[in-house]
């Protein structure tokens, strides 16, 4: 075990190259519907149990099936109002499970992202070949069912090993939606050597976070989204910042919620200056243009790590 | 620790769920569902009644609400035991003010300990149905199957005879079940159970013994889950229900009726100072002309018939 992860340089948020979005946009915003699957009785992990209560976990495993029959295609309705095109953090196995959900994003034009083949398969104790394994059957399953070649990663139920990132950039991915560290992109070190960055996904915005952990309000929660959003938006006058709002439908989808988020994506997308996008749409424009140059200047600052 | 090879196999992956309980469906490709006179929502008011032992033995996990101290746990035992004895008549006021229909779930060792309130409920002529043994008696992942049958036979047979209702609805303590719950439940003669909360609209349910209906009361929705768990405040809990009817009710312009499940207890929202905000979030209910206040088995009857129609 090492005491920093070893992705990236210490780099402070003032005095950075400054970022231009397309159509000098001050905030890149986009939204990242986590669209999964878990299952009843999983195969056990030593590490972490799939449920607190003996299989069956009625109550756990229902909670998230309401997403997917009921919550997806109401969020769907609110961010195709809006004009909000999804980035799907998706259990690739759902390709399987409920291919109706899959072609609906399809039709959408929306970004699939693998988030593992089930969020009750953990990567905790999974050796080189196993985590490889996992993830080159996410990507594959995700280019057999989508067309879309995966450039995004979120590990399943945020579990990771030291060398998550190495395996995914190798297996083709460009960015990480696994770390907090930052409201702009930065690069990420990986052992190839690939040009490999971090998108800002935010758990504070999150919203399983915000209404399960934190146990926040509905309306409290469209409260905080927009707040967060006037405060990068003012920022990003001087440099592109990056907000994301990651969603569970099974959550934000309920009748007591949804209205509240969808009045702070109302809000949000009534501003001229905004950049309505997906998370590998900035991940490629980030690579192409502030990439080199952010790693010059984090060079030249001097690296502490 | 390394983890074995069948870690990254998957038996169950294949179209549909992972297992055989139910059809795989999105709410919004199902046929509409029409209500009685043409309602949009309907109304679905459960009421838990509940009997928590202050000899708690919390095997394999103690009921939600249930004692929290070292024996004896008079706090909570008293502060459970306020919504029979105070907290219930509040709530039937106030229903029968409003006109509301509810149903009610009352454990089976509750009706044989206190017969007053067992015939008060049933004497109202509202639904009753059965809430288990009692909130210390889970059904759980586990359970010897034999027991477990016993424990449902019982509380069945206890319930039916205390209130001279056939008791064709069930709601497990704490929402929990075990593998062998459904067909436990089908056997002894349960229509509907309550525990899945994955769906807001009721749906078919596969048991070995039969079909039954799974009617999800929304534990989101629960004062429980908001009050207790969220600890959110009153006028958050009724704003919240006042929200969920609203987007219902709108959501039902265009795709058919729609069910809210409403469980409180009285443990919770009977208290002085929580009853008002209850009766504010079923006043703007009730004010809408296309809510249909009903029985759960009155919702299933209605939901069945429009399967089929």
């Amino acid at each position: 075990m090492q005491e920093d992860p070893g992705l990236y340089d210490y780099w402070p948020y003032e005095d950075r190259p400054k970022i231009r979005w397309p159509n000098d946009a001050r905030v890149a915003f986009w939204v990242a519907p986590n669209i999964e699957f878990y299952e009843l009785d999983p195969a056990v992990n030593p590490h972490r149990a799939a449920w607190p209560k003996p299989v069956p976990d009625v109550h756990g495993y229902a909670t998230r099936d309401y997403g997917n029959r009921v919550g997806h295609m109401r969020l769907m309705r609110v961010l195709d109002k809006y004009g909000v095109r999804g980035s799907i953090s998706l259990s690739t196995a759902l390709c399987e499970h409920h291919p109706e959900i899959i072609e609906l994003c399809l039709e959408r034009d929306w970004e699939f992202f693998s988030h593992g083949i089930y969020n009750t398969r953990y990567t905790y104790g999974m050796d080189e070949a196993q985590e490889r394994a996992m993830i080159e059957d996410a990507v594959a399953t995700i280019k057999q069912h989508t067309g879309q070649q995966c450039a995004g990663y979120l590990a399943p139920a945020l579990t990771h090993t030291e060398i998550t990132m190495d395996l995914f950039a190798e297996a083709g991915g460009i960015y990480t939606c696994d770390l907090f560290h930052d409201d702009q992109p930065t690069p990420v070190r990986v052992r190839s050597g690939n040009k490999f960055i971090s998108v800002p996904y935010s758990l504070e915005m999150n919203d399983t976070i915000v209404y399960v952990v934190n146990k926040i309000e509905p309306r409290r929660y469209g409260e905080m989204i927009k707040a967060n959003f006037d405060r990068l938006y003012a920022e990003g006058a001087d440099s592109g910042v990056v907000m994301c709002v990651p969603l569970h439908a099974y959550q934000v989808g309920h009748p007591h919620r949804l209205k509240a988020f969808e009045e702070a994506l109302e809000y949000i997308t009534g501003h001229s200056d905004v950049w309505v996008t997906t998370g590998r749409e900035i991940a490629e424009y980030y690579i192409e243009h502030c990439y080199d140059e952010a790693v010059l200047d984090i060079q030249r600052r001097g690296a502490v790590t | 620790m390394t983890l074995d090879k069948e870690y990254l196999e998957y038996p169950q992956r294949r179209y549909g769920m992972d297992h055989d309980r139910y059809d795989w469906s999105m709410l919004t490709d199902r046929k509409q569902v029409t209500w009685p006179d043409g309602k949009r929502v309907a109304l679905w008011i459960n009421v838990a009644l509940q009997t928590f032992p202050l000899n708690q033995k919390g095997q394999p996990f103690p009921p939600p609400g249930g004692m929290s101290t070292a024996y004896p746990d008079l706090r909570h035992y008293t502060l459970r035991d306020y919504g029979n004895r105070v907290g219930v008549f509040r709530f039937l006021k106030a229903f029968d003010r409003l006109g509301l229909s509810p149903t009610f779930a009352m454990n089976a060792r509750l009706a044989e300990r206190y017969p007053y309130l067992a015939a008060r409920i049933a004497g109202r002529g509202d639904e009753i149905l059965c809430h288990g043994w009692d909130m210390d008696t889970p059904h759980f992942g586990g359970l010897d199957p034999d027991v477990e049958d016993e424990q449902i036979r019982r509380s069945l047979e206890v319930l039916r005879t205390a209130t001279g209702q056939p008791v064709t609805g069930w709601l497990s303590p704490g929402k929990s079940q075990s593998g062998n719950t459904p067909e436990l439940l089908a056997k002894h003669g349960i229509e509907y159970m309550c525990d899945w909360i994955n769906d807001d609209m009721p749906y078919a349910f596969r048991t070995e013994q039969g079909e039954i209906t799974a009617m999800p009361l929304s534990t989101e929705l629960e004062d429980r889950f908001i009050l207790m768990n969220n600890l959110h405040s009153e006028r958050e809990y009724a704003e919240q229900i006042i929200d969920a009817f609203d987007f219902l009710h709108e959501e039902s312009n265009e795709q058919g009726g729609r069910l809210l499940a409403l469980n409180l207890h009285p443990w919770l929202l009977g208290q002085p100072h929580r009853i008002g905000q209850l009766e504010r979030a079923l006043e703007h209910i009730v004010a809408h002309d296309s809510v249909w206040t009903a029985g759960a088995s009155e919702i299933r009857a209605a939901w069945k018939e429009a399967q089929t129609a």
